[in-house]
This record gives C-alpha cells, sequence and structure tokens, in this order.
C-alpha cells in the first residue's frame, strides 16, 4: 500500500515526529510504500540540519534524511511555514537575499499542493500533530 | 475507520469526541499520552470499559513501555500492539482519523 505522512509538530517538542518515523520504518518493514512526508507548520523544523542533539539522544532529522535516502521517501516542507521559521534551501536563501541555507538531506522545500497530491496518490494518509 | 487518540482523558477531551463521533465498527488505537486511557484502576475505567462493547481498542505497547507502564496494567479486552500492529490496523481500515 502507498502512505502519505503529515507531520506538524517540530523534533524534541512533541513526540508526533517520533511516532511518524516509527510508524514509516514499520511500514516499510511490512511491504508497504512512504511515498510522501509532508512537513507543515512548526513540523518544518525537522527539515534543518543545524540541530545537534547530545550524543547519546536520537538525531531526529537525521533519522527522516537516512530512511528518506534509503527507502526513496520524498521529503517535502511546506514553502510558507518554512519562511516563518528560518528554514531555507539554497534556491530560497539567494531569492530571499539570506547568508546561508539550513536544509537537511532529502528535505525539499514545496507548497501545500504536495500534501494535496500524497492524499490523492496514496492509499492512506497519517496525520501526526499535538 | 480506525480512530488514532494521543492525549491523556486526564489532560484533554480528545478521547470522548472521538467515542462520541466514532460509528460502531471503527478500531480506536491509543498512542502517546493516550495510552493512559487503556490502565486499569483509574477513573476512566468503567468508560473504556463501556466503549469496549462497541469498538475494538488497540494500546501502543512502546509508548506504554516509554511512560512506565507495562502491558498487564491494561484493562483486558484492550489488544497490546507494536508499531507494526499500528500498521495493520490501518492496512484494515481504509482512512484514518487522529484525533489531535
Amino acid at each position: 500500500m502507498k502512505y502519505a505522512i503529515l507531520v506538524n509538530e517540530g523534533p524534541y517538542q512533541h513526540q508526533a515526529s517520533d511516532t511518524a518515523y516509527q510508524f514509516c520504518k514499520a511500514a516499510i518493514e511490512r511491504g508497504h510504500e512512504v511515498f510522501r512526508a509532508f512537513f507543515y507548520h512548526d513540523g518544518v523544523h525537522n527539515g534543518s540540519r543545524f540541530p545537534i542533539p547530545p550524543q547519546d539522544d536520537r538525531n531526529i532529522g537525521v533519522q527522516w534524511s537516512e530512511l528518506a535516502e534509503a527507502h526513496n521517501i520524498d521529503l517535502v516542507v511546506c514553502i510558507a511555514a518554512a519562511q516563518r521559521r528560518g528554514i531555507l534551501d539554497e534556491g530560497e536563501a539567494k531569492r530571499q537575499g539570506k547568508d546561508g541555507d539550513n536544509i537537511a538531506p532529502g528535505f525539499r522545500i514545496s507548497g501545500l499542493g504536495q500534501l494535496i497530491e500524497a492524499g490523492i496518490q496514496c492509499d492512506r494518509v497519517l496525520v501526526f500533530g499535538d | 475507520m480506525l480512530h488514532t487518540v494521543n492525549k491523556s482523558p486526564f489532560e484533554r477531551n480528545t478521547l470522548a469526541s472521538c467515542l462520541g463521533h466514532a460509528l460502531p465498527d471503527s478500531a480506536i488505537l491509543l498512542i502517546e499520552d493516550g495510552v493512559l486511557a487503556a490502565v486499569q484502576g483509574t477513573a476512566r475505567e468503567a468508560e473504556m470499559r463501556k466503549a469496549l462493547e462497541t469498538y475494538s481498542v488497540s494500546v501502543l505497547g512502546p509508548d506504554l513501555l516509554a511512560r512506565g507502564l507495562s502491558p498487564d496494567q491494561v484493562i483486558p479486552g484492550i489488544d497490546v500492539v507494536d508499531y507494526g500492529g499500528f500498521v495493520e490496523l490501518t492496512e484494515n481500515h481504509d482512512k484514518v482519523q487522529a484525533w489531535l
């Protein structure tokens, strides 16, 4: 089956991103496809490559990047939510006159249309939030 | 339909909202702080036992353990599942409603 995932909360503040990640891992282990994870509201913070959690703690952003790399998951960050919270890719940084970007590997910035499309394409849509 | 509830019934009323809207063939999965509703001996036990007459109720085992709770403390009739069991529930129900 094809799954779409919506993550509405940032890492470490709330369990939503952890639960979504564990669900995706289990779905893949059961032979399903996770087509896209869409990060909305504070969920866009999952897409920064700058967090440095303590060494004995999980790195939530890196976990997502690695899972996406291994299983070809499209990680999409909402552009409007990202701009409010300072999540930028190279193109956006240049366009907004900022001195650098911070998006993590495997993530890309796009619009809400990607969430709608995932809803059309997929058999299931799961929402993880507060 | 599968309903997921992620808040303790002692914190928010999303479980009550869920029980007020879910149709009889629905399944309810308690995750995150929602697992507290599955524990025996709380003020919500009677409500959960009544819900079990109508709905199939599951609780996410790893979230119980993360809160120092054991599957032995769960109200009989509530199914303790792992993440694979969570996925299985989404296979068997064509829509998933998160009561956030």
